[in-house]
């Protein structure tokens, strides 16, 4: 009998340390293949890398961090089904999905279980239907387009602009408040131009622009197809300054497009080419741990898993209820956590505020132009 | 109408790349009636090949060797005789099936090995551009044109010209009878198998620069090659050459002077209309066999 | 299946069902939704099958059917219809785009449907992204409500798991019934042998376009099933591969056979599941697995079942079954 008790006390007190030193569990689902297997490998080297980081440094609360990775197939359907299921196993924070259907069809689901959802999608309209659970790791569309247009109608002075995007839910996102906002300044769009994901060949979209002959370029395209159409821009002789975004401007454009990428401009919120130390040292460390340069998802996947350490560091407990709440109008200031890499304030929507830059390529490398402040 | 010199130039340049997948798939549908959905992903893997060896130490020139080598291996005489030999006699589409499944595992292969990023791939053609009647043309192009036209002379002077060609013919035509008069049907095969994964390796070396090494980009040119193949009459190598071409300057036109968001719809409708009005494929000749 | 005895056939087929009713009752929201999945692809790869395996057609536009009846039943539904109505709209539009797809397709030459119906899927999904203004574009159309049946909201996984196996069950014995009529006899006898049933006064182009309407029509029904599944549609599921994996589904199963398409479609749902163990080298090691048993077993996994009870069978019978299948595979 007392021996029986002895035991009793003994395994409530092992499980009791068990639990006290037990991982914190986050799930990962994202598009691992399938169309955005490249968003998604980022997206997912990015959060491994910040992983293995805290981990090493005591991880939080003196908690490691674990995480499960799940493949969407970049379908919403199949999306759908792994969120169950990481839902199932009652997650502390679900990262993911980067593509903004993926995220439409699985945040409701986060918010009915009430966990928080960091995710990769750009979609102006994720943030505005009211969900309480879901934060942005990036600008969303509605915030970083407006910035785009404003200097191109200020400063590159443009009446006439010409719009290129992908036809894919990044790209139309973007287009649609870009053309809205372009026409509310009153600078006219003369060529609206789709073009397809994985396109090879952009002579007739470049034939499009030069006989639209605008006073600006507005390119919105994945990295390797901007590469080509500034090529094809660069053969045909289109004069006109260019506009983009990090996917117009970014390390891996110059590298891939050479001399071609000179003089193109683009608004830079995340980017491992921003000219912040803490920045250029993150690239190297993801450079050296995965042999490529990562593109801004590898950013985004690293920044929330730095996001849910914030967080809780701040709650000072591991409190899935209180998550949300807690990140909701969070400033992490960089000097407190360099994981965070820049200063930044979420909103009550969810969304990101944070300083950008407008970087112009001048003979094969960036130079920041303007440096734009927080918008708060 | 200067910018239609442009459109067609571009178009030829896409339409050959297409066109030298293509003769491929018609080859290997005329010699053994197989659909291979994978021939796109065939055109992927010999780059991340040669960049495999470049990794390794090799110089760019035994990388290309050492690349096509092993295409012939892995993309000829294994294909053949570990997927294609087992199941040719069960009909064409349980073996269509069975090269969707290798597409899958190929292109997953790829981005768990080497990575899902696109690598830049050097160029065998000088990268610069020359000017014809004051068009700025790019080398890359006029290359890619230059050796598919090259390689699809050669192979029909092989296929008309010699006695292995005769045979291959014979092969591919009537292989029954073919046998009784002694062709080593079998070799023929396997040898249209190994010309094939020369020229998805040779197609791999000259569009990887204009493409990027990637584990996806096969998706795109599997499925225009295969409509380009149908177009242009699924048994003749003339035929993909035209089919080819065809859907190149198309696609341009499309997107120049109907709509930029609708233009995979235009090949498509020619298709169409190419079934309809010219079932046997533009070059193609009426089929001898009911296959 | 003919070889076992007839009692033990039912006995297994009620217990099969009674399985798929009662064992799911403590899955959890994963498991059910993809089970449901499973349900929803077995009807689409169902359609496929009568196409395919009955008239030894072969159609690169199953998935584009899907999405047609998808989009039927997201665009109905959020304005306010009920999702009945939406599926019989989905079963007509279908039928109808078959219809005349196929026929300019069958008038030149038989196994030219291949090649018009892979056109029509890239234009299928042209016209879902490009046409935002019925399709919602690539935003797709997201907050598709589940229904509710006789009074019972479907809302959550387990209801609406009932209504796609209750869809399954309905569209089983309409198939059943199918290729025991007269114009199933007629599939049949096409299959079997084309002259023959020419010769004996069947229009065997009717026939032909007949069942390749109807397998279009099944596979709206899976569309309009699955968008409230997911409750979010958008083009990108319902492109070519879609319909390249239908077809795997049918093949791996069995082509020809009644049950192929619910272990074909078991192969295409549940099994990428089982090997997410692998991580990241799961959809390699289901390509490989699908390639060992297409090596293994062309006629897939009936054929292999098939093969096994024909040994048993009299020498006649089977050799029956192999004039059959090889003239199914030369129609193709």
């Amino acid at each position: 009998m007392k021996s029986t008790l002895v035991v009793g006390a003994l395994l409530t007190v092992m499980t009791a340390t068990g639990a006290f030193g037990q991982a914190i569990k986050l799930a990962n689902v994202a598009e691992l293949s399938g169309g955005g297997a490249t968003v998604g490998t980022n997206w997912k080297n990015g959060i491994d890398l910040a992983i293995e980081e805290i981990n090493a440094k005591g991880g939080v609360l003196g908690r490691k961090l674990e995480v499960s990775h799940a493949d969407s197939q970049s379908n919403p359907g199949v999306a759908r089904a792994q969120v169950q299921k990481a839902l199932d196993a009652e997650p502390y924070v679900l990262l993911g999905p980067g593509y903004s259907g993926s995220v439409k069809v699985t945040a409701p689901l986060a918010a009915e279980a009430g966990i928080a959802q960091i995710m990769g999608g750009e979609a102006a309209e994720l943030t505005q239907a009211g969900n309480k659970f879901l934060f942005r790791t990036s600008f969303g569309q509605q915030s970083s387009m407006p910035k785009v247009a404003k200097y191109i109608h200020d400063e590159m002075k443009a009446k006439t602009v010409a719009v290129v995007w992908v036809n894919n839910d990044f790209g139309r996102g973007g287009r649609d408040v870009i053309v809205k906002e372009l026409d509310r300044l009153g600078s006219k769009v003369v060529a609206d131009l789709s073009t397809e994901a994985g396109q090879a060949d952009f002579a007739a979209d470049v034939g499009k622009i030069k006989a639209a002959n605008p006073d600006a370029v507005f390119v919105y395209l994945n990295e390797e197809e901007s590469a080509r159409i500034l090529k094809e821009l660069k053969r045909q002789g289109v004069t006109a300054p260019l506009m983009g975004e990090t996917t117009l401007i970014g390390q891996k454009v110059i590298e891939l497009a050479g001399d071609a990428a000179n003089g193109a401009r683009g608004h830079v919120g995340l980017t491992t080419d921003a000219p912040v130390d803490l920045v250029k040292a993150f690239r190297e460390k993801f450079s050296k741990k995965y042999n490529y340069v990562p593109d801004h998802n590898g950013l985004k996947g690293y920044l929330a898993v730095y996001m849910v350490k914030a967080t809780t560091e701040k709650m000072g407990k591991v409190d899935p209820k209180k998550f949300a709440d807690t990140l909701h109008g969070l400033t992490i200031k960089a000097a407190d956590e360099p994981g965070i890499l820049m200063d930044v304030t979420f909103s009550d929507t969810g969304d990101i505020d944070r300083q950008s830059f407008l970087v112009e390529v001048v003979e094969g490398k960036q130079v920041v132009k303007q440096v734009l402040p927080k918008v708060k | 109408m200067s910018n239609l010199f442009d459109l067609l130039v571009a178009g030829l340049a896409t339409g050959a790349i297409y066109a030298l997948v293509a003769v491929g798939f018609t080859l290997l549908w005329q010699t053994s009636q197989t659909i291979n959905f994978a021939q796109g992903e065939f055109v992927m893997l010999p780059a991340f090949l040669m960049l495999a060896a470049m990794q390794v130490g090799a110089p760019f020139w035994l990388a290309i060797i050492l690349g096509i080598l092993l295409s012939m291996i892995l993309l000829g005489l294994a294909f053949k005789l570990l997927l294609v030999d087992p199941m040719m006699r069960h009909g064409v589409l349980p073996l269509a099936i069975a090269t969707m499944a290798l597409a899958i595992g190929i292109k997953e292969a790829v981005k768990q090995f080497f990575s899902a990023e696109a690598s830049p791939f050097p160029s065998i053609v000088p990268t610069g551009e020359v000017a014809i009647l004051g068009h700025a043309v790019s080398l890359q192009s006029i290359g890619v044109l230059v050796v598919a036209i090259l390689a699809v002379l050669g192979l029909t002077t092989l296929l008309n010209r010699t006695s292995l060609g005769h045979q291959m013919q014979a092969a591919a035509q009537n292989p029954t009878v073919a046998r009784i008069i002694g062709v080593p049907v079998e070799r023929m095969i396997l040898l249209t198998f190994l010309i094939n994964a020369f020229l998805v390796a040779l197609a791999s070396l000259l569009i990887t620069p204009i493409y990027l090494a990637k584990f996806s980009s096969g998706e795109v040119l599997g499925q225009a090659a295969f409509i380009a193949a149908i177009v242009g009459g699924f048994n003749q190598v003339r035929g993909a050459i035209a089919g080819g071409l065809l859907i190149g300057v198309l696609d341009n036109l499309a997107a120049a002077y109907v709509s930029t968001q609708y233009r995979a719809a235009v090949p498509m409708m020619f298709l169409i209309a190419v079934i309809l009005f010219r079932p046997q494929g533009l070059l193609g000749r009426a089929e001898e066999r009911t296959v | 299946m003919s070889g076992f005895a007839k009692p033990l056939k039912i006995a297994l087929g009620l217990a099969v069902i009674a399985a798929l009713i009662i064992v799911p009752m403590n899955f959890n929201r994963y498991g059910l939704f993809i089970l449901s999945q499973w349900a929803v692809m077995s009807i689409a790869a169902m359609g496929l099958n009568l196409t395919l395996g009955y008239a030894g057609q072969v159609s690169l536009a199953q998935g584009a059917f899907v999405g047609i009846g998808a989009y039927a039943a997201a665009i109905m539904t959020t304005h306010g219809w009920p999702l009945p109505a939406a599926i019989l709209v989905a079963i007509v539009l279908s039928f109808a785009i078959g219809w005349v797809l196929g026929y300019p397709a069958l008038r030149v030459q038989h196994h030219y449907l291949a090649f018009v119906t892979l056109a029509f899927s890239t234009l299928a999904f042209l016209l879902f992204r490009n046409e935002s203004w019925l399709t919602g574009g690539i935003y797709g159309i997201s907050n598709i409500p589940r229904p509710h049946i006789f009074g019972i909201a479907t809302n959550k996984p387990l209801p609406f798991y009932y209504v796609c196996l209750g869809s399954l069950a309905i569209v089983s014995l309409a198939v059943w019934w199918l290729i025991r009529s007269p114009w199933g006899r007629a599939f049949m006898a096409l299959r079997e042998n084309p002259l023959r049933a020419q010769s004996l006064g069947i229009d065997t182009r009717r026939y032909t376009l007949m069942a390749f309407a109807i397998g279009s029509a099944l596979g709206g029904v899976a569309g309009a099933l699955y968008a409230p599944l997911t409750q979010y549609i958008d083009p990108v599921p319902f492109n070519l591969s879609l319909s390249l994996d239908l077809l795997l589904m049918v093949i791996v199963g069995g082509a020809g056979f009644y049950f192929g398409p619910f272990l074909g479609a078991m192969i295409a749902v549940l099994l990428p599941e089982w090997l997410r163990f692998a991580e990241g080298y799961y959809l390699m090691l289901y390509a490989v697995a699908v390639m060992l048993l297409l090596i293994w077993s062309p006629t897939g996994i009936l054929g292999i079942l098939d093969r096994y009870l024909a040994e048993r069978r009299t020498k006649a019978a089977s050799a029956l079954r192999a004039v059959a299948k090889s003239r199914l595979e030369t129609v193709q």
